[in-house]
């Protein structure tokens, strides 16, 4: 069974005349354009999009479609990334009439099931970080990074102080040092020990009064928990400073232990990656923050709140308006617009609801229990420097395979997609070469473990070159990165020239 | 119901296998004083029968669309969506994949982004697009902050009062921490005056923020506006509608340098906000200071055409504290229901939907300013939404509308506190191609009453 | 130019000083070291650079390396064919692969500066 129609693009499909979508004659009276619209705002041609059909519309994304891994289709261990099971029951709610087609300026009156969710939404993120206060605004964790930094600024602002630092280990998403530099702040990369945890001697010395915020992922990028960090809390708040937890790895630690508990007071939260988003190819995201009680005026806002009581409201007479949107009174300001990825927090709503309490903690205990097999499946041909315990995930070293064989983690990760599973991520953290982060999730069978632990058995002893060659089966085998690279080619170019 | 797959028997064959007796044990790194000694406080696990109900009974208390009918917009829009789209955006290939790292296993998602990239280029005539950014806001503030980069003048931007409210909020909040300067200028007429705007702009300028069309339906003089911005070297970014490029000059033609938009129209839900789509294309020459992902053309090693992320070293997993954003995860499914519905509608259903908006608009706004006390707030051409003043106040109006079944706004007081000049007793009302002449003709007999 | 008669900083630029204008490359090590080169950028004539501070990156597919001025003045001149063939780059870093010529503000270069027999030391020093 061959599939090569989507090889093609869109615009090598195009022929003139052809269209996939046909709208109503207009229904009001009829008047030159040009008295509507004077011709200088008008552009002298239409864009030239390609004009094909509906029938070749769908033949060719779905055939493009074909040509991804996928959860719903793979075992996708995509490490730091959650690649969990999305399930099918979400896409419908989020698609309810009332839900999907409501205009973001509808009045409050208007919107007080949706306000209802969302208010729900924030208190059950409060009670799962221990942290009492939510901001849904930010449309990722990167924008949550960013915004938890702009709210410490003002927080310093208010009491006077000028903090220009932000501290981070080595082994930290590279979207914390980018936030970081975007919100104005110096960054201070910190070596960390030689287990991977947070060097308390190394901190100790890089903290000063002008440290505003310790960025730190926990459990870590290793996928170990740093247990110093009531220490790491203890030193950051002695020298004024606050602790920024990075959500990403929440997936280990629901209903076990919350940030607000051990020492955090920011965070994150990745509700594509721990509530089950879905991924959508590379987004939307959702990063709503949680942050203590004395930051929680700083917020952007709007935030949903609860009137008590009829008439006690500001916005309305209505005595059943239960919900309203308000902004925190030293708001640091917008950081989108609308409210929020609000189709993807209805997706982590229904995911909450129907997991419940129990539901939550069975999620972090199973997807421990996978890693942690995982790792006792491949420990003996895939070293783990970081030992034989994990959180949600682990990160092994082919340096040793890579100085006695030649194979990289590279190799594997790319041989793993001939054996039909998806590569975990690989060579991050940076400071484990050589490096293979593996995150199976709670949402895979042991079976599946089982198979993928076989595959890379057996990848580890195969021909090295029949490696480095890799992949065989995927539509394409590697491409030309640095052809890429050295010149662009970045849109379709007609080939008339 | 945590969608787990292993048995109890399974649980304990695979605690042995690690050489545990317990799933407790495997928790031993997190100190016993940390842990959480209580259940979490979360409502009662519900069954897909009960979630299904409640989310109706939370959905039943909105009235949305289906109940009132919309002419609400600023920046989110009820067009129509094509049934192909969800088909598309609903295969698990797509939505269910992430990034695509491993371009031998992301061909899919790689090419439909490389033709999301192509299709943005032709709809607004600039050279080079990204594959998506979060919204319209952040995709104006992305903007400035490349300008900033490729001008080298880090002190002061200068953004039209007639640029989305929230936009400008953004970028205001984006800015306030690296001491930049954000100058709105005035628009009490509907529409910037272009000598005011010379008046502000100097060679300490990065760029100049224009909206076409802008927050109040109007049409700005862009080539005036993007002329004035080049004479002081400063770049012109220029936040557009997408739909309106059916019919009106691509930025590309009256000389934007940076060009972004909220893609929302283009085949997205309203969704109460987001998620939606920010767009982002340029001039070749700004590639390498560009935020966000690339996707490139390239061969592999049989030499077949194919597609990778390209120019990663300006992203932040290679760049870190140096990239030219923050952003990782994107807005990938929604740049893909974007590419699916400019590739259904082609160049002839846009421009019909584009006329179609400027008919209906433009017939509502003749209707709806003949209604005693209403009037049009500017006399300046404008394409699909329109402001209209309401002389006893605006609150009344919204009432009459809300009876009678119509959603219309937003109400600019919602706006006051940044600075929207004209704020008093005015309302906008926005008109798509999915409004019918009886809906248009019922809403002003709604409002006459 | 002669490596042996270079003065390299720890960050792998050499400099070559003649009159008041500086030449300034990368080190055979360091080009070296960076493979699958694809792109260079290079302030142009007019520009500061400054002692210490960061004056261009050059680029491979998955890394970006800053490059630092061993010297403060202004940029009189940049090795424009680079852009086309970084190849030079790494064929012949002393020579085509040039990459600034600065006029410096203040005569004579830092002592923090190392001769090459320094540098080699600092180069497989910190390769252990």
């Amino acid at each position: 069974m061959r599939n090569t129609l989507a090889t093609k693009l869109l615009f090598d499909l195009s022929q003139p005349g052809r269209r996939g979508a046909v709208f109503p004659k207009s229904d009001v009276p009829d008047q030159a354009l040009d008295e509507l619209i004077p011709r200088a705002h008008q552009s002298t041609s239409a864009p030239a999009l390609p004009e094909v059909t509906e029938p070749e519309v769908i033949r060719h994304f779905v055939n493009l479609s074909t040509k991804n891994m996928s959860v719903d289709t793979h075992f996708y261990p995509l490490g730091s990334c959650t690649m969990k099971y999305n399930p099918k029951r979400h896409e419908r709610l989020s698609a309810l009439p009332g839900i999907v087609d409501m205009h973001p300026y509808r009045s409050v009156e208007d919107s007080q099931g949706m306000l209802e969710l969302l208010f729900t939404m924030q208190a059950m993120l409060a009670e799962i970080s221990g942290l009492p206060a939510i901001s849904l605004q930010p449309a990722a964790g990167a924008q949550g990074e960013f915004t938890a930094l702009l709210v410490s600024s003002a927080y310093f602002r208010d009491k006077g102080e000028t903090r220009t630092k932000v501290l981070f280990p080595n082994s930290a998403h590279g979207t914390n040092p980018a936030s970081a530099a975007l919100a104005g702040f110096e960054c201070v990369q910190l070596k960390s020990t030689a287990q991977g945890f947070v060097d308390l001697n190394e901190l100790s010395a890089h903290l000063d009064q002008s440290t505003a915020v310790f960025m730190v992922t926990n459990p870590n990028t290793l996928g170990m928990f740093e247990r110093d960090l009531p220490e790491i809390a203890r030193r950051v708040h002695a020298v004024g400073g606050l602790v920024y937890i990075d959500g990403a790895n929440m997936n280990a630690i629901c209903g076990i232990t919350r940030p607000g508990d051990f020492g955090g007071d920011m965070m994150h939260y990745n509700v594509h990656k721990t509530f089950t988003g879905p991924h959508g190819a590379g987004g939307p995201g959702s990063g709503p923050i949680a942050v203590r009680d004395f930051l929680g005026d700083y917020l952007p806002g709007p935030v949903v709140v609860r009137r008590e009581g009829p008439g006690t409201s500001g916005v309305s007479s209505d005595s059943t308006l239960v919900y309203d949107l308000a902004v925190p009174a030293r708001s640091i300001g917008r950081v989108r617009s609308f409210f929020g990825n609000v189709g993807i927090l209805v997706r982590g709503y229904c995911y909450l609801r129907t997991l419940g309490a129990a539901g939550v903690r069975a999620m972090s205990e199973n997807a421990v229990l996978n890693a942690n097999y995982l790792l006792a499946k491949l420990k003996d041909v895939l070293p783990v420097p970081q030992g034989d315990r994990c959180m949600h995930e682990f990160v092994a070293s082919a340096r040793q395979l890579k100085e006695e064989r030649g194979i990289s983690a590279m190799d594997i990760a790319k041989r793993l997609l001939d054996y039909g599973f998806h590569a975990p991520t690989v060579y991050f953290p940076l400071v484990v070469p050589e490096s293979i982060m593996i995150e199976p999730t709670e949402t895979e069978s042991r079976e599946t473990l089982d198979a993928f632990a076989q595959a890379i058995r057996d990848i580890v002893r195969e021909d090295p070159e029949l490696l480095h060659q890799a992949p065989h089966e995927t539509p394409i085998s590697r491409p030309d990165e640095v052809r890429a690279a050295r010149t662009p080619v970045l849109k379709w170019i007609t080939s008339e020239g | 119901m945590a969608y787990l797959y292993n048995t109890p028997q399974q649980q304990r064959e695979m605690l042995a296998t690690i050489g545990v007796g317990s799933i407790a044990e495997l928790f031993e790194q997190v100190p016993e004083n940390l842990r959480l000694r209580r259940p979490l406080d979360l409502p009662p696990a519900l069954t897909e029968i009960e979630l299904e109900n409640h989310l109706r009974e939370l959905a039943a208390k909105n009235t949305t669309k289906k109940t009132g009918v919309c002419f609400l917009g600023g920046g989110s829009y009820d067009h129509f969506i094509p049934s192909a789209i969800d088909a598309v955006a609903s295969r698990s290939e797509f939505y269910t994949a992430y990034t695509p790292y491993q371009a031998e296993a992301s061909q899919g998602t790689l090419q439909a982004f490389f033709e999301y990239q192509s299709l943005i280029c032709q709809l607004t005539g600039m050279d080079v697009s990204n594959a998506s950014l979060y919204e319209g806001g952040t995709a104006v503030s992305e903007a400035v902050f490349m300008a900033m980069r490729v001008t080298d003048r880090h002190s002061k931007v200068v953004i039209l009062g007639s640029v989305h409210p929230e936009y400008r909020q953004v970028c205001e909040t984006y800015l306030r921490q690296v001491n930049c300067e954000l100058v709105v200028v005035p628009v009490p007429d509907g529409i910037a005056d272009v000598a005011a705007v010379r008046q502000v702009l100097d060679d300490r300028t990065a760029c100049l923020v224009i909206q076409q069309p802008n927050f109040f339906g109007c049409l700005e003089q862009t080539r005036e506006l993007t002329d004035a911005a080049r004479k002081v070297g400063a770049l012109s970014v220029v936040s557009f509608d997408p739909i309106s490029l059916g019919l009106l000059a691509r930025p590309g033609e009256y000389g934007a340098d940076i060009a972004v938009a909220e893609g929302q129209a283009l085949g997205i839900p309203m969704q109460y906000g987001g998620p939606y789509l920010g767009i982002l294309a340029c001039r070749q020459e700004f590639v390498r200071k560009m935020p966000g992902r690339l996707i490139g053309e390239t061969v592999d090693r049989e030499g077949q055409r194919c597609y990778v992320l390209n120019l990663q070293a300006r992203e932040q997993h290679i760049r870190r504290e140096k990239a030219t954003s923050n952003i990782c995860t994107n807005q990938g499914l929604m740049a893909l229901r974007a590419t699916v519905y400019l590739s259904l509608l082609g160049p002839t259903g846009l421009r019909e939907v584009a006329e179609l908006c400027t008919r209906k608009a433009h017939y509502a706004a003749e209707r709806l300013s003949k209604v005693p006390g209403i009037e049009l707030a500017f006399r300046q051409p404008f394409f699909k939404e329109f402001a209209l003043r309401c002389r006893a106040g605006v609150d009344p109006i919204l009432k009459k509308a809300r009876a009678a079944g119509f959603d219309i706004g937003p109400d600019l007081k919602r706006f006051r506190n940044s600075g929207v000049s004209s704020a008093e007793n005015c309302l906008l009302i926005a008109v798509t191609e999915q409004r019918s002449r009886t809906e248009i003709d019922k809403l002003a007999e709604a409002l006459s009453g | 130019m002669e490596p042996d008669r270079l003065k390299y900083a720890k960050t792998d630029e050499w400099v070559s000083l003649d009159g008041e204008v500086a030449t300034i490359g990368i080190s055979d090590f360091a080009v070296n070291a960076l493979t699958d080169l694809v792109y260079i950028d290079l302030p142009s004539p007019g520009k500061k650079v400054e002692a210490g501070k960061p004056f261009g990156v050059v680029e491979s597919v998955k890394a970006a390396s800053d490059m630092y001025s061993p010297v403060t003045g202004e940029v009189v001149e940049s090795n424009s064919k680079l852009a086309d063939d970084l190849g030079k780059l790494s064929s012949d870093p002393f020579g085509a692969g040039w990459l600034l010529k600065v006029r410096v503000t203040s005569p004579g270069l830092s002592a923090d500066l190392m001769d090459r027999a320094a540098y080699e030391q600092h180069w497989a020093a910190r390769a252990h």
